[in-house]
């Protein structure tokens, strides 16, 4: 048997990176069905979002799905660095004409780029939110005598220009965020099966249409609700 | 045909490399790309000038030997085509062009555009072959049935001609796509099995020691492949690896 251990290899770094990313792929499917929610939250007030919420932060299946996602998030991003620098180091002296185009998409060649953006949102993100939500002050609501955290409160007014002055510039982060997902997934959720050998003529078409699809659409329908919260208030 | 041609001199390995700048007349369209290059130097030695060294040996396209890294893509611009194969008429006259050596730490350049590629001859010296018992009648080799599929797929990997173009092209510079049809061409057939999973792991193993990036799945190496290797093999390879580690051989 060879001597390199399976995390040391070129190929287990991929594995790694591929198994991160696809699990964060359905995390980004769960946390979606969860904002969709925030379409019709004015309804009754925010009180199905903030319910769910809760269920989310305090369900212990759900708990140990979320430390799964910060490691996932982690490892995804050291993994990344440590192959962007080898990559760095086995081309030290570049071409001076150079037609990356000609044979390779650009979300291909901007992984790095996409996911540094994406790093930037997730960031600002989870400091207006999630931060909020576990740290921060959250006022309580009365739910039939269930004292729940209204998050959808946090939320509509982060995104309420009348309220919050950032909000519009803070949406415009968001949208380059969600910009920079739909690229990094583009190439991101084919490529993850490439790289831990799922290709056949039988069903590669199938996972690279369903990758371009999810692209598009997770990051769209994201956007949208952000959208829609900040006209529907201003 | 008249051409401006920007070519990379480099005196030696450890020596300081650029960019120079030499103008080449009566070109005709019907000379291959190398032989433009004899044009060249025939004018170089007659000016007393160093002439510029660069790989070359068939030239009919079957060798891997010639390399160049033309206006910014390996083997220039037509694809499924050698740097020997490709004709002058492919360029427009009075054009300036680019030519580069294959850009890579584990490729470090000999002089000018001639690179050591011996990496590759490590990687095959790791796993790439079948042990086979030459003592005694060993079984011939068309008397194993192999399924036609399997003899076809194992014949396109086995056309990879080791020119090192998906290093080149590879932004990474990795050299997944050269390993991983020098993987296939045996797994697929019924003499590679019993070496299957140990050649896998040597041969990624070795590959990973000479210094090429990790594969990012941007598929260049693909478009640019003078012979047209599939990323289909990279997957194979990648299932392979996973496999051997998984089963602990």
């Amino acid at each position: 048997m060879a001597q390199t251990g399976i995390l040391k290899s070129s190929l287990a770094k991929k594995y790694a990176m591929a198994a991160t990313g696809l699990f964060l792929c359905l995390f980004l499917a769960g946390h979606l069905a969860g904002n969709l929610q925030l379409f019709t939250a004015s309804a009754d007030g925010g009180r199905q979002f903030n319910e769910y919420a809760k269920f989310m932060t305090t369900f212990p299946a759900v708990k140990i799905l979320s430390y799964l996602t910060y490691f996932a998030v982690l490892f995804h991003l050291a993994d990344g660095i440590v192959l962007s620098l080898q990559n760095r180091k086995a081309r030290p002296v570049r071409y001076a004409m150079e037609r990356p185009s000609e044979n390779a998409g650009w979300s291909s060649r901007n992984m790095m780029l996409l996911g540094t953006i994406v790093l930037v949102f997730l960031v600002t993100h989870m400091q207006n939110f999630w931060w909020q939500m576990h740290f921060g002050e959250v006022a309580m609501v009365d739910y039939d005598g269930e004292m729940v955290k209204d998050l959808y409160t946090v939320v509509a007014a982060f995104f309420n220009p009348e309220l919050n002055s950032f909000a519009l510039p803070a949406i415009g982060l968001y949208l380059l965020g969600q910009f920079a997902l739909g690229f990094h997934l583009w190439h991101g959720f084919s490529s993850g099966f490439q790289s831990v050998g799922l290709r056949h003529p039988r069903y590669s078409k199938w996972i690279g249409g369903l990758g371009k699809a999810f692209a598009v659409v997770v990051p769209v329908l994201f956007s949208a609700i952000v959208v829609f919260m900040y006209i529907t208030q201003a | 045909m008249d051409f401006t041609l920007k070519i990379w001199r480099q005196e030696g390995p450890q020596e300081e490399g650029r960019m120079e700048t030499y103008p080449v007349t009566g070109i005709t369209g019907d000379m291959s790309f190398l032989e433009m290059m004899d044009v060249l130097n025939d004018q170089l030695i007659r000016d007393g000038q160093d002439p510029v060294a660069f790989d070359h040996d068939c030239r009919e396209g079957i060798c891997g030997m010639c390399s160049m890294f033309i206006n910014g893509e390996a083997h220039g611009p037509n694809r499924k085509t050698t740097t020997c194969q490709l004709h002058m008429r492919s360029f427009k006259d009075g054009e300036t062009i680019y030519i580069e050596p294959w850009r890579a730490s584990a490729f470090p350049v000999v002089k000018d555009l001639a690179v050591d590629r011996s990496a590759f001859d490590r990687i095959i010296q790791a796993g790439g072959y079948v042990s086979v018992n030459s003592s005694g009648n060993p079984l011939d080799a068309n008397a194993i049935p192999v399924p036609k599929e399997d003899a076809d797929a194992a014949f396109n990997a086995a056309t990879c001609i080791g020119c090192g173009a998906c290093v080149a092209t590879c932004k990474n510079a990795s050299a997944m796509l050269f390993v991983s049809a020098k993987v296939s061409q045996l797994a697929l057939l019924p003499q590679g099995q019993p070496e299957r999973m140990s050649r896998v792991q040597r041969m990624v193993d070795q590959m990973d020691k000479e210094g090429f990036g990790n594969c990012t799945n941007t598929g260049a190496c693909e478009v640019e492949c003078p012979k047209g290797i599939s990323l289909d093999n990279i997957a194979r390879m990648n299932r392979d690896y996973l496999k051997s580690q998984v089963t602990g051989e």
